[in-house]
């Protein structure tokens, strides 16, 4: 044994030390230096030593010898070398009869560990040999081979589920044991086992809840079982199960009473009160001596307050006392529970306190502290120069792409939410892309400085900033630039002759996006025409994408005179769908961005795909679900609803909650109120017991009256019903026609808009122009505040709020309302709604449209 | 960490390592093959837990979307992995355990030199802790008791010597040489407890 030297292994060489293996080979064994060489094989895999198949197969094969020395650290130094080369070594499988030997002999110490390292080398097949010893290993008396076998049982399920399910009765006998870790493991193999079967779960959940553990380990365990299958049940709080979660908060075991706080805490719709208890639990771990308990209470808190803060407010002196623990992560959970709980005037005392340590803590943190500043803002807007404030500091730092992505985020939301912020904010961002190493960022600061920048006082400011991108960045970020610098020229004509002369530079640029995108503003530009602009510039393009390849590939491949029209393809629904992310350390997703189908597109497929519905022309809209039936009748049905250009298509889900029929040519017959024409049913063929089918019906809608876009349809489910067997589901042969009523369902004007988002409403409003403007005064009586005003305009006629105008600013009496929208055919519509509080609410609506009807239309609706 | 309250499972622990002071790894168990797959990626991730954690003895960290409870001792460093849901405690635990045990069995010399020496019993210590993920002991009494470990003393020749002897003889003495030993560690346990 080398003694000298700060690491014996440091310098260990793989080729001597397998040279030095050779001495298993020699008798008598020398138990010592083979234990040494063993140590070596180990810390050298533990390292990372890349072992071939042959060497190690033959090291392999020379230590199934020290099988015959008795040395007790020997043997299990060789279970260790089996589990460890179980994978790169072939042939393991020699070792089987020793281990077997070893599992059932006399020695106990040896038993335990025989049956894992057996248990590793086994697969299926080999399981069955040695399934006699599994199930008596599983109900020994002896802790360790018992827990053994449970824990090799259970990693085994994965490969050899059928072989192990039957050991069941073992596992079960095994959960009473007296020893606590053998019920721990006893516990989690049964619920592994019978995980898919919520009945044999719920039997077992109160068997152990009735007679009780001892292991704190199968209590937070049961815990879990027990909220996952309330949550599963959508179980009320009354339920037994919610009461055995509650009394786990008096158990005496901290690790148990955590548990089941946090179980509370996660549950979906806890009241108050419910919350009550779990809270103060929390709140005593606060001030624990134990840095990790006090870190699982803060975090756990930190929680509760994102959706109760008021459940919190009464720890809010256990958390100040927290800012200053010495373990920051803990601070920093106390800081942001603090910001989400406390009023306003402790906001500045709070940053204050923040500042002094953000360089210590984590970048998870640091994300957490972004989020909960963010949240802040929005609750707090008058507070936000304080946060910019703090927010261009941080933006300074250093920082991973998380943390930074994080701040300008929270960056551009508070210049959304606050007017006044707007240019500080900018410049700050301007001064971040000067430096900034990621492309996602840059780019999307550029894309908000061209929406921006041109609208405020100083626009000639920002150029600097955007043309250093095109001389300095990567090719995406000097793209991104050039169509930024395009809408500073589209929108301030002094600024134009210096744009151009910019975009001219552009277009000797090296990349051919970039020079595409030069030489297409740099015409657009060059006409100053102001509809051109709002159309190529402001405003894009509003088809779904997806949608788009496909009519391109269908117009290639069918080559006509005619040119392309824009027209066919499918709009995006949708567009820009504002997700709120969750205020916590974001666990970093490893998944791709994949740009997904839409769920318009799936149906334009599926659509498709019937015959019936061929000619039709491309699907404009489809509706949300609507149901139409209660949620627990015989038959649940749902319909979607499509709109075509002359046409609707209703899409009917039907499911047949009856395990006793069997349904067939099920079709929804419609009876309209209005002209519209029904031309076509397709039936669903059958629709077995819980198997969702769908059968749709083809509407014309009417020729002659463009302005009847409402209707209601009186709704029956028609079918042929064959009784069966519950338990085969082998059907009668013969049936009987029978029908059910629906409820009635009812088509809109939003049926016949789609929504568009326009980035610049102004000047989509200019493009259109006056010719079809209309504008007419209503006063909605009953209507109270101008936020419920705005929220029943925009659901009535299903647009597109634009420019943020769907946000009412607080304590306003008067608000403009910006819609945009396409009417079916493809007219743009556009709507502006002045509305004023009084007693009730007045609205002027002025609408725009390139089509004379659509106008009348709206307006007709809306009255 | 997500809204989702944890999945009822045994596989509590993600991975166990130890470090020295050099945040070079002496040992290290990963139990979740989904989590760092390669070697590079696992020693990349405790480069990046050693320098978050090394200078402040705090106990608990959140790095990586990943829970870490630590504990350092001279010029060693012990970490236990979970995930962002796991049960802090439960985790705390096997840190707790798995540092009891290493401390008894390289008699409350848990430094690097010693540990080192004692290699093998560390192996097994932390294979009976912990099988796959899932916590098979976290009574420090109990894992002795099952490791059954004897220190390399600086008698250690003596020992080699005593084995070579008994070798051809090993049926008999075996057993009597077991007891001795039991009783022995449990002695010192009674005493040190």
């Amino acid at each position: 044994m080398i003694k000298n030297g700060s690491n014996p292994f440091q310098h260990l060489e793989k080729s001597a030390v397998l040279q030095e293996a050779r001495i298993f080979n020699e008798t008598p064994i020398n138990p010592r230096r083979c234990l040494h060489i063993l140590t070596k094989i180990i810390y050298l895999l533990n390292q990372g030593e890349h072992f071939g198949t042959t060497e190690a197969t033959e090291a392999f094969f020379a230590m199934t010898r020290l099988f015959q020395s008795h040395d007790q650290t020997l043997r299990r130094m060789c279970y260790l070398t089996i589990k460890e080369m179980a994978n790169i070594s072939e042939d393991v499988i020699i070792v089987t009869s020793s281990l077997t030997k070893d599992m059932t002999g006399k020695e106990d110490v040896y038993r335990g560990p025989a049956i894992r390292a057996l248990c590793r080398i086994t697969d299926t097949t080999m399981l069955q040999a040695i399934e006699r010893y599994m199930k008596q290993a599983i109900v020994d008396k002896v802790p360790s081979v018992s827990s053994s076998a449970l824990v090799s049982s259970l990693h085994m399920v994965k490969g050899s589920y059928d072989v192990v399910k039957r050991w069941v009765n073992e596992a079960q006998e095994a959960a009473s044991s007296d020893n606590i870790m053998v019920q721990y493991h006893a516990l989690g193999l049964l619920y592994h086992l019978r995980k898919n079967d919520r009945l044999a779960v719920t039997k077992m959940l109160n068997k152990f809840t009735k007679s009780g553990l001892k292991s704190p380990f199968a209590y937070c365990m049961l815990i879990r079982i027990a909220s996952k299958l309330l949550d599963e049940t959508e179980g009320g709080h009354d339920s037994p199960l919610f009461d055995f979660i509650e009394s786990c908060l008096r158990n005496k075991n901290e690790m148990v009473v955590y548990e089941a706080a946090s179980a509370i805490v996660h549950m979906p719709n806890c009241t108050a009160r419910e919350l009550a208890p779990a809270v103060s639990v929390l709140q005593l771990f606060c001030s624990s001596p134990k840095a990790a308990l006090r870190y699982a209470a803060v975090r756990t808190l930190n929680k509760v307050a994102m959706k109760h803060p008021s459940a919190v407010t009464a720890c809010n002196l256990d958390l100040e006392n927290l800012i200053t623990d010495s373990n920051r992560s803990i601070a920093t959970l106390a800081i942001t529970t603090l910001l989400k709980t406390g009023s306003e005037s402790s906001v500045d005392r709070l940053m204050k306190q923040i500042s002094s340590f953000v360089s210590e803590i984590s970048d998870e943190f640091k994300v957490v502290v972004v989020q909960a500043i963010s949240a802040l803002c929005q609750k707090y807007p008058r507070k936000h120069s304080v946060m910019m404030n703090f927010l261009s500091n941080m933006l300074r730092d250093d920082g991973g792409f998380e943390y930074k992505r994080a701040i300008v985020d929270c960056i551009i939301s508070i210049i959304e939410e606050n007017p006044e912020s707007k240019e500080t904010g900018l410049a700050h961002l301007c001064e971040f892309i000067e430096d900034c190493e990621h492309t996602v960022l840059a780019t999307k600061i550029l894309h908000l400085l061209g929406k921006e920048g041109p609208r405020t006082p100083q626009p000639s400011k920002y150029i600097r900033f955007i043309f250093n991108r095109v001389v300095l960045e990567s090719e995406a970020v000097r793209a991104a630039a050039v169509s930024a610098l395009a809408k500073f020229g589209a929108q301030n004509d002094d600024l134009l002759p210096s744009v151009l002369v910019l975009m001219q530079r552009c277009m000797m640029d090296s990349d051919d996006e970039v020079r595409d995108r030069a030489t297409f503003y740099m015409n657009v530009l060059q006409q100053k025409q102001k509809a051109l602009n709002a159309a190529y510039i402001f405003n894009g393009l509003s088809v779904s994408v997806p949608g788009l390849e496909k009519s391109l590939h269908q117009y290639t491949l069918e080559p006509s005179e005619k040119p392309f029209d824009m027209k066919t393809v499918p709009l995006a629904t949708a567009p820009i769908t504002e997700q709120k992310t969750e205020i916590a350390p974001v666990a970093t997703s490893k998944l791709p961005e994949k740009l997904a189908p839409s769920r318009q597109d799936i149906y334009q497929e599926q659509l498709s795909g019937i015959p019936e519905f061929q000619g039709l022309g491309p699907l404009f809209k489809s509706s949300e679900p609507v149901q139409l039936t209660e949620a627990e009748t015989e038959y649940v049905v749902r319909c979607i609803k499509h709109t075509f250009a002359r046409h609707m298509v209703f899409q009917f889900d039907c499911t047949n909650t009856l395990n006793d029929q069997l349904l067939q040519k099920v079709v929804v017959q419609m009876e309209p109120s209005e002209s519209y024409e029904v031309i076509h049913y397709v039936p669903a063929a059958s629709l077995p017991y819980s198997q969702p089918g769908s059968c749709y019906t083809l509407v014309r809608l009417p020729d002659d009256d463009p302005t009847a876009v409402s209707c209601t349809f009186s709704c029956t489910l028609k079918y042929l019903v064959r009784d069966c067997d519950p338990n085969t589901g082998e059907p009668d042969d013969d049936g009987y026609d029978d029908e059910y009523v629906l409820e009635d369902l009812e088509v809109t004007v939003a049926d016949h808009i789609q929504k568009v988002l326009k980035p610049n409403f102004g000047a989509a409003w200019e493009e259109v122009g006056d010719e079809f403007e209309k504008e007419e005064t209503f006063a909605l009586a009953s209507v109270r505040t101008l936020d419920e005003a705005v929220g029943n305009i925009v659901s009535f006629l299903g647009m597109q709020p634009c420019e943020r105008s769907d946000k009412v600013p607080e304590n306003k009496n008067s608000h403009v309302l910006f819609l945009a929208g396409v009417f079916r055919g493809g007219h743009d519509v556009l709507v502006r709604a002045r509305l004023a509080l009084a007693d009730g609410v007045t609205m002027q609506v002025t609408v725009r449209s390139s089509e004379e009807t659509v106008v009348d239309v709206i307006l007709a609706s809306v009255g | 960490m997500d809204s989702t309250s944890p999945e009822p499972s045994l596989y509590t622990v993600k991975a166990v390592f130890i470090l020295d002071n050099d945040g070079t790894r002496l040992l290290s168990k990963y139990y979740d093959p989904e989590l760092y797959p390669t070697m590079k990626e696992q020693k990349n991730f405790e480069r990046n837990v050693f320098n978050k954690t090394h200078k402040a003895d705090n106990e608990i960290a959140f790095l990586e979307g990943m829970t870490i409870v630590y504990k350092s001792s001279i010029d060693l460093f012990f970490y236990v992995v979970g995930s962002a849901q796991e049960n802090e405690l439960m985790l705390m635990s096997v840190l707790n355990c798995l540092f009891d045990s290493l401390s008894q069995i390289l008699r409350k010399n848990v430094e690097r030199r010693c540990l080192l020496d004692n290699m093998e019993g560390v192996f097994l210590v932390v294979d009976e802790i912990i099988d796959g993920g899932v916590i098979l002991e976290c009574d420090p009494q109990q894992v002795l008791q099952k490791v059954n470990y004897r220190q390399v003393t600086e008698s250690g020749y003596g020992f080699v010597l005593f084995d070579y002897i008994t070798g051809s003889v090993e049926g008999q003495s075996e057993r009597s040489q077991l007891l001795q030993t039991t009783t022995r560690y449990q002695n010192r346990a009674l005493h040190s407890t």
